[in-house]
């Protein structure tokens, strides 16, 4: 199997504060990847690494490579835009635009300038909302507002306009983590889908959700990757007793 | 470390499974007793009480399950309730074997005893003193205590064999005797099975401690 990402360790500050330790991982190509960990343990922070996005939070600095597709992300150079294209990203709380459903999607089609023509953004729009699952619902009135869309809609919708861009890697920054159970368990069923084209890493503070829809699991704390295993082995027989210490609840 | 919820739940199941245990120690020692004193008041006991045993058994799988649904218990603790929904039925066919063999004490007890019996007891000591240290390992998650009793397992073959080769013999040579000679025989096979599912148990301990599936591996 391949490897999407190679991490090789990396360090990561904010101001003189260091908030990752020599953090080495590879990450393959088409699976999904769980990140574990208590609040403040760095997974949030090492998610942002992987496509620079720490980059906008000022006095921050990364130490060490992030290669991808053969490629340290960190060398100068490096194109910033392209690289997000590459490795997009969904957030905790969904982010529409105050726009038309249909231009929420279409938004970074255009400013990336992927599209030929009006038909074939339709297209191409199209395409990403079946790939989120969320077609179905909103093929009627793609020109009303996305606020007017659920929680979970809403949701799926910022992962269709990820996944317009033709991205290859999708971080997602605890997506269900603010949805309902049926919500929830949409995402998931998408997160599992989507990885037959792209290579998935997801942060999440439900313990199930990691052992649901993850190949391999990374637990961190205090800024340390502890384990990082496949997923059955982690929830069945961690190496670490600090990794069964918290995926059985002895601490949070 | 935190007192944590499912911390009672599993003391609970433990606790729950050792009483079962201890009920099927019970069924066997008394059957054997019911066999050996040829009392056969005891062997309606030992029958009688197999119902008590039965609800035991649905009462661990129904708590199992309680834990597995609203606790979803991780790494260890899975382990710990998957062996114990594992070790629950085979501790109700040892009672159930227990039963058997009060059964048969019930029909020999009628009839004049054919012989001294010399390894039957031998093999119900063994397979009693094994159910007892397998429990105790499992309590103490002692895998190598698992293994070692595992081994014990040889000496109770060893005299089931003994035991068949004889009985056929007496068979063969007095056939009056052919239905009392039968019934023990029945007797040593359903010892030889309990010392099967003893095995099953300590595997199960095996699995407990270190997530190792020793079960059809090859390994003794």
């Amino acid at each position: 199997m391949d490897n999407k990402i190679t991490v090789s360790n990396l360090d990561f500050f904010y101001g003189k504060a260091q908030a990752l330790y020599d953090i080495s991982i590879k990450i393959p190509e088409r699976e999904v990847i769980a990140f574990i960990g208590p609040s403040g343990c760095g997974k949030s922070t090492f998610l942002r690494t992987l496509n620079r996005m720490n980059d906008t939070i000022p006095d921050t600095h990364a130490k060490g490579e992030v290669i991808i597709d053969g490629e340290n992300i960190y060398a100068g150079g490096t194109d910033v835009v392209a690289l997000r294209r590459k490795v997009g990203m969904v957030f905790q709380k969904s982010n529409p635009f105050p726009k038309s459903i249909f231009e929420n999607v279409a938004y970074g089609i255009r400013i990336n300038g992927i599209h030929k023509d009006k038909a074939d953004m339709e297209v191409r729009v199209e395409k990403a909302l079946r790939d989120a699952a969320l077609w179905e619902e909103v093929k009627d009135r793609l020109s009303t507002s996305a606020f007017g869309l659920s929680g979970g809609q809403q949701q799926r919708l910022c992962i269709a306009r990820a996944l317009a861009v033709q991205p290859e890697v999708i971080l997602m920054d605890e997506p269900a983590s603010a949805l309902d159970p049926i919500a929830t368990q949409k995402i998931e069923e998408l997160v599992v889908e989507l990885k037959k084209d792209y290579t998935i890493v997801i942060v999440t503070h439900n313990m199930q959700q990691a052992a649901r829809v993850s190949d391999r699991t990374a637990f961190f704390m205090l800024g340390k990757l502890v384990e990082f295993n496949p997923t059955k082995k982690m929830f069945t027989n961690p190496d670490e007793k600090l990794t069964e210490d918290y995926i059985t609840g002895r601490f949070g | 470390m935190e007192h944590r919820i499912i911390d009672q739940k599993l003391d609970l199941l433990r606790d729950k499974l050792l009483l079962l245990g201890g009920a099927t120690e019970n069924a066997l020692h008394r059957a054997m007793r019911a066999l050996t004193e040829r009392d056969s008041e005891l062997a309606q006991k030992v029958l009688a009480e197999d119902e008590i045993i039965d609800q035991m058994e649905v009462e661990i799988d129904r708590f199992s399950i309680e834990i597995l649904a609203l606790q979803q218990p991780a790494a260890h603790d899975l382990r710990f309730v998957i062996s114990v929904a594992k070790i629950t039925p085979i501790l109700e066919r040892i009672a159930d074997h227990a039963g058997s063999i009060a059964d048969a004490a019930l029909v020999l007890n009628d009839s004049p005893q054919i012989k001294e019996l010399v390894d039957l007891p031998l093999m119900a000591n063994t397979a009693a003193e094994m159910l007892r240290r397998a429990l105790d390992a499992f309590t103490a998650e002692d895998a190598a205590v698992s293994r070692e009793v595992i081994k014990q397992d040889q000496k109770i073959n060893e005299a089931y064999r003994r035991v068949f080769d004889e009985l056929l013999k007496m068979m063969v040579d007095d056939s009056t005797i052919t239905n009392s000679a039968a019934h023990l025989l029945f007797v040593g096979k359903h010892l030889e099975r309990i010392g099967d599912y003893v095995k099953d148990i300590c595997e199960l301990n095996v699995y407990l401690t270190e997530a190792a599936f020793i079960k059809h591996s090859g390994e003794k």
